[in-house]
Formats: C-alpha cells, structure tokens, sequence
C-alpha cells in the first residue's frame, strides 16, 4: 500500500501543480506532497530494516533493503528541495512568468516521481525505462534559468545521458536473453540472482560491460562524466541537489545491484572493474578539483568523487567495506544537497558563481558563509561528520582484507582532494572582500531548508539511529556483502 | 520454429540494407536526408522484425514491427516538424567535424569492431542463425549511430544519430530476445517519441534564444 501510495501522490501532486490558480499554489502543493512522501518512505524504511523485504503488489513493486534506502534518500531530498524551490524559485524568476513556475514544479514532481520508482519497481525492463525518464524529465529543469549556458548544459545532459541509457537498454537485452537460456520467466533482480549461476557467462559478462559503461555514463564515472558538471553547476541550486545528491545514487543503485548477479556466476569476478573505473573517477575528480573556477562546479566534480569512491568500496568486497558504501551513499546524499543549497544562498547574495569573485562572505553574508563552510567541511570528509565515518570504515575494510595498494591510493586521493576543497571554501568564506557585496535577504524558505538539512547532517556522523543502521546492515547485505 | 533458408536470406539482406542506411546517416551532408535515411532504417528494422516474427511464430515481433512503424516513421517525422522551426532544415548542409571520406574509413573500423565485440556472444552457441546476423549489425549500427553524434555539430543531426543507435539495440534485440515482455514493448513505445519531443523542444529554445542550432559549437562551458 505505502509503496503505491509513494508512486501515486507525486503524479497527484504534478497534476494540481499545472491549476491555473494563481502563482503561490504550486510551491506549497508541492511541499505537502513530498512530506507525505518522506513519511511513507520512513515507514517502508523502518519495515525494510525490520525484516529486510518489503513486498506490495506482489509482483510489481518491492523492496529490499538496498531499494529503501536509496528511496529514503530521495524522499529526503526532494523533500528539501521543494522546501528550498519555494523561495528560490520565486526569487529568481521574474514576476508574471506564472507558466513556467507551474511548468518547474509539475516536473519537479515528475522528476521525483521517476528517482522514486527506480528502487521500486520489481521488473528490470520498467526499472530501466524509470532511469531513462529521470533524464528526459529533468532535461527542461537543467536549462530553466534558460541562459546560453544552462541550455548548453541540458543539451549535452540529454544527449550523453540518453545514449548511455540506449547502450545500457543493449545490456539489459543481453541479460534477458541469458536469463531466458537459464529458464527464468519473471525479469526480476531477485529472479535474476536466482538464475545467473546457470547463465552463459558468455552472455552475462557483456551485459554486465554494457550496463556499467552505459549507466556508469549516468552516474558520472570518468572518463563518461564530462556532461555532468556543467549540468551540475548550470541547473537551478534545488535541481543541483537532486541531480547531484540522488539521482546519481539512483542510477548507481542500478549498476550495485549487479554485483551480486556478477559476484554468483562462476568465473566472473566485477571487482576490478569496479575498483578501477571508481580510483580513475577519485583521481580525476581529485586534479579537477585543484583549478576549479566555479564553487557549484566543484560541488559537482566532488559528486563525481564520492560515487568512485562507493564503486571503489563495493568492488572492494565483504560485509563491512559494504556497509561502509551504503553509509557513503547516506552520508553523500544529506551532505551534498546541504552544499548545493549553501551555493544557492550565496548565488543569491554575490550574484556570480566564481570563486575569485567571492571574498569575505562571513562578513557580507554570515548564514551563507557558515552554510557553505560546514558543507565544506562535511562533504570533504572532516570529522565528526559521516563522510569521514564511511571513508574510514571502508579503508579500514580495505585493509582487512589485504587490499593494500587500493587503499592507499584512495587515502591519499582523498586527503588531495580535502585540503582542495578547504582551501577553496576558505578563500571565499574568509579572506577580505574586494568589493562592496550588496546585502540581499534570503529567503525565508532557504533559512528554514539550510536549518533542517543541517540537523540529519550533523547528527547521523556522530550517532546512527538503531533502524538506520540496522537498514544500512540490510542494504549492505543486498550488495552481497 | 521455422528455419527456412528463405527467410534467413531475407532477413540477411534487410540487414545489409539496415546497415547501408546507418553508413549513409554518417556521410550525408543535409539534415532532411538524414531524417529519410532514418526513415528508411526504422523501416528495414520493422521489417526484419516481421522476418524473424514469421520465422520463430512470435506474436510480440510483430507487435514489435507495428510499433515501429506507428512511432519511428510517422510520429517522429511529425513530431520533429512541429517542434523544430523550418529554418533548421533549410540549413542544407550540416557542418561537420570531419570530412566525408576519413568519417567513412572510421565507419569501416567501427564496423569490424561491432564484430570484435559481438563475436564472444556468438561463440556461446545458445545463439539461433538470426543472432549471427541481427547481433554484430545491430551493435555495429549502435557504434555508426554514436559516431554519427560526435562529428556533427547541429542539433537534429545529433537527435537521428541517438535515434540511430536505439535503432540498432532494438534491430539485435528482435533477434536476441523474440519473446519481449510485452511492457518492454509498450515502454518502447513511449521513450522514442518522448526522447524525440524533449530534444526537438530543446533544440527549439536553443534556436530562439541563440540564434543558432549548431550545437557542437557551444563550448562555454570547459574546464579553464
């Protein structure tokens, strides 16, 4: 029921979004709907971490541990957004252009709708079509700002993204192909674990390539991720924190769950393509970061970061390096939207997206510069926040198991690409200002977001709720772990 | 199943046809062509579909083929001139990255890697004689399709080269999976055209707001 229900009320809530009533309906419709989402998550999360499975429609919709997780997360974040939007939103478009906030929030919902349905839904065929709309729904948001350069962004956002999906959709033919010759009738992911010992490994393996090379396009592991920061930093600030915070983690929901259909077969081993294609994406991200311009685009190159650093911790293999990826998953998802909406505030205040333009900002505007310093500081990986907690977890699992040279690689890219991002966030927080920086309020909506994202961020590094954890455990155990 | 020689050569040569198509998307050098090679392809792939529907008895093949043909060469055309102005197609000839005759020899190396690639699935021997054909063209207009969207610069090119390469997947996939659960069909259905009205739209908006559809030409955005 709830798990239909969460399918049901953004559809519902798109719908009432496009009422011609007036300019001040859409935002708070949106906002009571993604509630009432978040609030049937937790209680499909809670079940999930409880018994481990969570099954509605029977055939058509379930979850496990692993899918209530990524659909807590999003439900999180939308949640946010649309607090965020409300303010954000109306202050950046111009007055009387009623149509296109309709237009923002009824795909809003869509798009939400679609990252919602990814961990929902049972048959791999429809899942894969959800992951295809998460695109084409998003494609108008990337360019609403509607300069040369967000359209830019949204058209190679659509092009790569959409043909990585089409080589994809090859993948998961080939893989429907190889479960038909084990005899398997339903196309599901528990059915498919099922089958894969009894697939020709001739079939599942190029699948398997497919898959992560098409959605690896997606999530934005390198060398496919070029679209992705110019996406990431072009898009509205709340848009930033859906595409970055979960809509990469959907997609890279996809490709974990894979692993263990790979990790069954005999004679198949994923883990060093994992392993490599997430170090290639820290290293890169990592020099990226160094003579990085743009704050939103460093944001960006630091999503590409983390989702290498969460194939690196899958790949890595056993339970607790696997429990250390479904906290990085967490972990990334409450720090990087909380970023993005700090950049948002700041944009608002200074007006430009440079680094260098911006000096002083505790000065000129404390809320933002306090906003951006702690979500620095989270999403780089200092103590006491989760990040630090997933990394070191995982290295520690590395080192468990032997893995030496990995680890090492990854500690050191990591600790780069710290002190990169610190130095950036300092510069422009501290340091003194050029320039008289106009005062601007913020509005009331963006307090109110930065003040409840702030709560889960700090708290969840230092003490992880009983559930939480227990459906972190249940989420590791579907990655095979 | 119906293994009949008959149908196999027939099938061959859509699959030559199917191929000459993509080659011919590569090289051609105005937009309106392109769109009636694409034309042509979505054709030649709803009739294989038929070929190998006859062949192998199954219902969805067929199912396939109307679907292709409903969408590909009569929503997409209509689609794409309502959404994109005139003006897109009365620029004749399409910049390119690369001249005609080194995209082609490019186009032969992609082609022998289609087979490079598919040839380990083909060994596996669980494979029908209507895999060896449809799967190493398939991939190879997947690959043709790709490269199509590298070297062109203007926007409706670069849509009927990502159009190209779903051509592709599904032309192996009629062959690879006959029996397609019906929702795989219909969803099909609906991700071509909306692909198709999402990028006409945009490449609407990029038009009225710069002036111009050439859009490998953007390049503001870069790492300094």
């Amino acid at each position: 029921m709830e798990l239909a229900g969460i399918l049901i009320v953004p559809l519902l809530a798109s719908g009432f979004a496009l009422l011609p009533v007036g300019r001040r309906f859409a935002a708070p419709v949106t906002l009571v709907a993604s509630a009432i989402v978040l609030g049937l998550a937790v209680a499909v999360a809670a079940e999930a971490a409880r018994t481990g499975q969570v099954a509605a429609s029977g055939e058509w919709l379930t979850c496990d541990g692993l899918g209530a997780l990524v659909l807590l997360l999003v439900a999180f974040v939308g949640f946010t957004a649309a607090l965020f939007s409300w303010g954000y939103i109306a202050e950046s478009v111009k007055h009387g252009r009623r149509k296109s906030i309709q237009l923002y929030y009824a795909l809003y919902n869509l798009f939400v709708l679609s990252m919602l349905s990814v961990p929902l839904l049972a048959n791999v065929a429809l899942m894969w079509i959800a992951v295809e709309l998460t695109t084409l729904l998003s494609a108008f948001l990337v360019g609403f700002e509607d300069t040369p350069e967000a359209l830019e962004a949204a058209w190679k956002y659509v092009v790569l993204t959409t043909l990585g999906a089409v080589l994809a959709l090859l993948g998961f033919l080939i893989l429907y192909w190889g479960s038909r010759v084990a005899g398997l009738e339903p196309f599901t992911w528990v059915g498919l674990v099922e089958a894969a010992p009894r697939m020709p490994p001739a079939l599942l393996w190029p699948a398997f390539l497919f898959i992560l090379v098409g959605f690896g396009t997606k999530v934005g592991l390198v060398p496919m991720h070029t679209w992705l920061p110019d996406a990431h930093s072009q898009a509205p600030a709340s848009i930033c924190a859906l595409l970055s915070g979960v809509e990469t983690t959907t997609v890279l929901y996809v490709i974990l769950r894979l692993f263990p259909v790979v990790g069954v077969a005999p004679g198949l081993d994923a883990r060093p393509w994992f392993i490599g294609f997430g170090l290639l994406s820290v290293a890169i991200a990592t020099l990226l970061f160094i003579h990085v311009r743009d704050f939103k685009r460093m944001f960006a190159f630091s999503t590409v970061e983390h989702m290498g650093i969460i194939l690196v911790a899958a790949g890595l293999g056993g339970a607790d390096a696997h429990l250390g990826a479904a906290y990085q998953m967490t972990g990334h998802a409450i720090a990087k939207s909380f970023c993005f909406f700090a950049a948002g505030v700041t944009v608002l205040g200074v007006g430009t997206q440079e680094i260098a333009a911006v000096r002083g900002l505790v000065r000129t505007s404390p809320l933002a510069a306090i906003a951006l310093l702690v979500g620095g500081f989270a999403i780089a990986g200092a103590p006491p926040f989760a990040v630090f907690v997933s990394e070191f977890v995982i290295l520690k699992a590395g080192l468990a198991s032997g893995q030496y040279l990995v680890v090492t690689l990854l500690a050191v890219l990591v600790v780069i690409a710290f002190c990169a991002v610190m130095f950036h966030v300092n510069r422009m927080v501290f340091g003194v200002p050029e320039h008289e920086i106009r005062a601007v309020t913020v509005p009331r909506s963006c307090k109110v977001t930065l003040a409840l994202a702030a709560i889960p961020l700090v708290i969840i590094g230092i003490y992880v709720p009983a559930p939480l954890y227990d459906l972190l455990k249940a989420a590791a155990t579907a990655m095979g772990g | 199943m119906n293994n009949s020689p008959v149908l196999f050569a027939l099938d061959a040569l859509t699959g030559a046809l199917f191929l000459l198509t993509a080659i011919g998307v590569v090289a051609t050098r105005q937009v309106l062509a392109s769109l009636q090679l694409f034309i042509l392809q979505s054709l030649l792939l709803a009739l294989s579909a038929v070929l190998l529907g006859i062949a192998q008895g199954s219902i969805h093949l067929f199912a396939v083929a109307a679907i292709t043909l409903a969408t590909k060469t009569l929503l997409i055309p209509w689609l794409l001139r309502h959404t994109v102005s005139a003006e897109v197609y009365r620029t004749r000839e399409i910049e390119r990255v690369l001249n005609i005759p080194s995209s082609l020899l490019i186009a032969a190396v992609l082609i022998v890697l289609a087979y490079v690639v598919a040839n380990p699935l083909l060994l596996g021997s669980v494979a029908v004689p209507f895999v060896q054909v449809n799967l190493p063209l398939g991939i190879a207009a997947m690959f043709l399709g790709a490269f199509t969207i590298a070297v062109r610069r203007e926007a409706v090119p670069q849509l009927l080269g990502l159009l190209a390469v779903e051509n592709g997947v599904f032309f192996a996939g009629v062959a690879i999976v006959p029996n397609l659960p019906v929702i795989a069909e219909l969803a099909a259905a609906v991700d071509v055209p909306v692909i198709t009205l999402v990028i006409g739209m945009l490449t609407r908006r990029i038009h009225a707001r710069l002036g111009t559809t050439a859009v490998g030409q953007l390049a503001s955005l870069r790492e300094q």
